[in-house]
């Protein structure tokens, strides 16, 4: 019998914003899917394009990219400029036939905590059905550092 | 009078340390010419076949050691001189374009401007043929598609190597410590070196497609950094090469900057 496919999904999340609110979600005692393993950086603006396709080549189904929203940026602009990033990258990715259905932008604050837990809810429930993303992974495995 | 009689004439005065021309190479191809002294100014050629451009040597440290010199440029590479300047790589009083059809010296970056605005620009044929049938893929034939092209790559780099736009000292696909992009031409090795260099050229690229000419195995890379920087021109309304004093659109923000995907 074979195990029913349970995805991996990478969050590149803000220290400020988004990793207080996950904390929010667990001290709040919200229960949200356990799929997600959470990447905490300092900034939206520090998450470099290429974590998320390394994410994908290390086996990820599924990545969420999550930081303050517009205003709220710690560091003034960060997901400013963080913004105009995925703007530009994910055309690229699309161009180059990525799946972007794999990969969720989102805006989650500190005070957001429920947010969090629907976001993540959300974002597995809708990788789960897209399946593995196999295309990504039989790329890495010619490619295994 | 033509390229050569000025190139002679601009040499002779002192007034250019060099001329970057195109010459005759083999098999009615054109190559790059370095013309330091006046009497050498017969060996140049200006014409159609001129393809390369040649505003990539302007950031070579050889060529910045010289001081002025004057370069035979089309609209691509005057374009690439004005995207130089607003990244403060190339001083305007350095530059001189011999545009036109090489007689047309334009000396300032404001004279390069009215010069471009009187050029029209054009995608080939065969790019406008591929970004056809690409538009007409769904999103799995555009990742076969891509990686049957990028399997051909061998990693030479000649399309970094030839853009004028690349001119890091340091090039981060050189950095093994820890090696961020594998250096192998394997599928995921291309992948990640050609998604890099569209997103580092990203509102830098001025279109020139001299990546793809450069590329040794006909991969059309050059249409990676031109939708990077179609996005770029409709979601920012601005362009690489429009004018000397641009602002690079990743480190500047709207804060109404509209998007529809972030949740």
């Amino acid at each position: 019998m074979t195990e029913p496919f349970e995805p991996k999904i990478t969050a590149f999340v803000c220290n400020w914003c988004t990793y207080a609110g996950a904390d929010l979600t667990g001290t709040s005692r919200i229960k949200y899917q356990s799929n997600v393993r959470v990447l905490r950086l300092p900034c939206t603006g520090r998450i470099d394009f290429m974590l998320l396709a390394k994410a994908f080549a290390r086996g990820s189904d599924g990545v969420i990219v999550s930081g303050c929203h517009p205003n709220d940026c710690h560091y003034t602009s960060g997901n400013y400029h963080a913004r105009r990033r995925w703007m530009i990258y994910r055309d690229l990715m699309d161009f180059m036939g990525i799946d972007t259905r794999r990969v969720t932008f989102s805006w989650v604050s500190a005070a957001e905590g429920a947010r969090w837990a629907e976001l993540v809810n959300e974002v597995t429930t809708s990788v789960r059905e897209l399946g593995p993303y196999t295309e990504y992974k039989e790329l890495a495995l010619t490619g295994v550092e | 009078m033509d390229l050569r009689e000025k190139s002679r004439q601009l040499l002779e005065n002192g007034d250019v340390k060099a001329v970057i021309g195109y010459e005759r190479g083999t098999m009615g191809a054109r190559r790059p010419a370095f013309i330091r002294k006046a009497e050498r100014a017969d060996r140049l050629v200006f014409d159609e076949a001129c393809a390369q451009n040649l505003a990539t040597y302007l950031t070579r440290p050889e060529v910045r050691k010289l001081g002025r010199v004057a370069v035979a440029a089309r609209p691509d590479t005057l374009r690439a001189i004005l995207q130089l300047m607003a990244e403060r790589q190339v001083k305007e009083e350095n530059v001189l374009a011999l545009a036109g059809d090489g007689t047309v010296e334009l000396g300032t970056a404001q004279a390069i401007e009215e010069h471009l605005a009187t050029c029209a620009k054009e995608l080939p044929a065969r790019d406008r043929e591929i970004l056809d049938r690409l538009s007409r893929m769904d999103r799995a034939q555009r990742w076969a598609f891509w990686q049957a092209e990028l399997s051909r790559c061998v990693k030479c780099y000649a399309c970094r190597n030839s853009c004028p736009m690349c001119y890091c000292g340091h090039c981060t696909m050189d950095c093994n410590r820890p090696q961020w992009v594998p250096v192998a031409s394997h599928a995921l090795g291309n992948l990640e070196y050609h998604m890099v260099r569209a997103m580092h050229l990203a509102g830098r690229c001025v279109e020139c497609g001299d990546c793809g000419r450069a590329c040794p195995v006909g991969i059309p890379i050059h249409l990676l950094t031109f939708n990077c920087e179609e996005s770029v021109h409709l979601q920012f309304g601005q362009r690489a090469g429009a004018s000397s004093k641009l602002d690079y659109a990743l480190s500047t923000f709207r804060p109404d900057d509209k998007e529809s995907f972030i949740r």
